[in-house]
């Protein structure tokens, strides 16, 4: 589980982050929608410690994540994190770069981080790219390859931020087919979207932030088909 | 008697340690000068800009005072100091120093090259800071700087040509003591600009090779 309480987070001056609470249970799939700039990727990177926070809590699986004490590399392999831009690394195969955090990280054995990586990629089906480079592949196979390396450390959660906003509109239904399987899975996921109508398709809850601050959450029949807020409902408007 | 002779056979074991002479301060240079240039490149990519302007600082002196001069001062200084060593240390010293001023800077936008989010989606997979340097920033950061890594290694083999002023006997100073024996200087002469010829253009094609490889 996933316990965000009363989180702000300020860069400089500016509170980007005005007290943010939001559970997660394990199996559910949350989605996180919202305008530009109203602190979605930033509280994701709250979650796995990229960024620090000003004041709250951020409790996984009952560690507390921003506790100086927390060894935050050992509570990263529990959250799984794909961002908008793929990173593949480009020196390393599509095998490579995914077996090459449970190797250094988790201290697996060659063998069995490449067992668990080919069986990743495969799922996500780049089965029959392992030993190619990922620079030559399209943003849509690179961004399941960024998927299958998170899956490759056997997180318990995922945390998407708009993994397909960066690709050409052609590539984004085999990504978006991608995460389809890992609800099917059953995965714990946090997805931040503007693909609402797939928001709606996959979620058990769905967010909608409104600078700093959750506005509004709900199923998403109660946030996206019937919202009671004036402002959830002038931003579906804009993106519907 | 004849005071000079003519170049013969003879001759060749002592070209022949020359050459490896050349070789071998050359190969010291780079390698001591790629380390330290690794780790000085790595500090400045990380530092502040405190830290920058100094280490900025002593690299200028290092690369804008012309090596010879370093060379002489050093050798010099050490005497005077009343510790004199051999010419093939003070050489390795001063010619591993001028390297690394140099490297430091390629190593450095290398370094600088490699893309943040890259490094923060290897964070994100549990790496800490050490080993996303070890297995992300310097794979990534000295492949994209290898051509200009093949530039200094370069100049450095053929820099090391000055070390003949303090008494070293590399190739130069050999053909120089050859030609003073023999009198033929343009033979000796082109056959040492050959053989620096075959060291360098092999080693400057395969540098292009790779810069239009990574181009692709
Ligand atoms: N590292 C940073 N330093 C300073 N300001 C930042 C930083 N990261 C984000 N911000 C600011 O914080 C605010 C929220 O950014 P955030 O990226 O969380 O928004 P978002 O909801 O993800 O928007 P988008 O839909 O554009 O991705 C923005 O005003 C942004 O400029
Ligand atoms: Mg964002």
């Amino acid at each position: 589980m996933i316990e965000i309480k009363g989180v702000h987070k300020s860069f400089g001056d500016l509170e980007v982050l005005k007290g943010i609470d939001l559970t997660v249970n394990r199996g559910e799939v949350v989605s996180i929608i919202g305008a530009s700039g109203s602190g979605k990727s930033t509280l994701l990177y709250c979650i796995n410690a990229i960024e620090s926070i000003n004041k709250g809590n951020i409790i996984v699986d009952g560690i507390d994540v921003h506790d100086k004490k927390t060894d935050i590399n050992a509570l990263r392999q529990n959250l799984g994190m794909v961002f908008q831009q793929w990173n593949s690394f480009p020196h390393l195969t599509v095998l490579e770069n995914a077996a090459l955090a449970p190797q250094v990280v988790k201290g697996f054995s060659k063998e069995k981080a490449e067992a668990i990586a080919t069986k990743e990629l495969t799922h996500v089906g780049l089965g029959d790219k392992l030993h190619e480079y990922p620079t030559k592949m399209s943003g849509g196979q690179q961004q399941r390859l960024a998927i299958a390396r998170a899956l490759a450390m056997e997180p318990p959660y995922m945390l998407f931020d708009e993994v397909t906003s960066a690709l050409d509109p052609e590539l984004v239904g085999e990504v978006l087919d991608t995460l389809r399987l890992l609800r099917d899975d059953g995965m714990t996921m946090i997805c931040v979207t503007h693909e609402i109508a797939f928001a709606k398709e996959v979620s058990d809850k769905v967010a909608f932030f409104h600078e700093g601050l959750i506005e509004e959450i709900g199923t998403p029949q109660e946030v996206l088909d019937n919202p009671q807020k004036e402002r959830t409902q002038q931003f579906l408007s804009k993106v519907l | 008697m004849n005071l000079f002779t003519p170049l013969s056979w003879n001759d060749t074991g002592f070209i022949l340690t020359g050459i490896l002479n050349t070789v071998y301060i050359s190969v010291i240079a780079i390698v001591v000068g790629s380390l330290l240039g690794l780790l000085i490149g790595f500090i400045r990519a990380e530092s502040n800009k405190t830290v920058n302007v100094c280490l900025g600082a002593i690299l200028d002196i290092l690369r804008s005072v012309p090596l010879i001069i370093q060379l002489i001062l050093f050798s010099t200084f050490i005497g005077v100091m009343g510790f004199p060593l051999p010419p093939f240390v003070t050489g390795s010293i001063i010619l591993s120093l001028y390297t690394m001023a140099f490297m430091s800077e390629v190593f450095r936008s290398g370094f600088n090259s490699v893309p943040t989010p890259m490094i923060k989606a290897a964070r994100s997979l549990g790496m800490n800071y050490l080993q996303t340097v070890r297995y992300i920033r310097i794979p990534i950061g000295m492949r994209a700087v290898f051509p200009s890594w093949i530039g200094v290694a370069l100049s450095v083999i053929k820099d090391s040509a000055l070390v003949s002023v303090i008494g070293y006997m590399e190739l130069l100073r050999t053909a120089e003591q050859l030609i003073s024996r023999t009198q033929q200087p343009l033979m000796i002469l082109i056959g040492v600009g050959l053989f620096y010829f075959m060291i360098s253009y092999p080693l400057s094609r395969y540098g292009k090779y790779i810069e239009r490889k990574m181009e692709i």
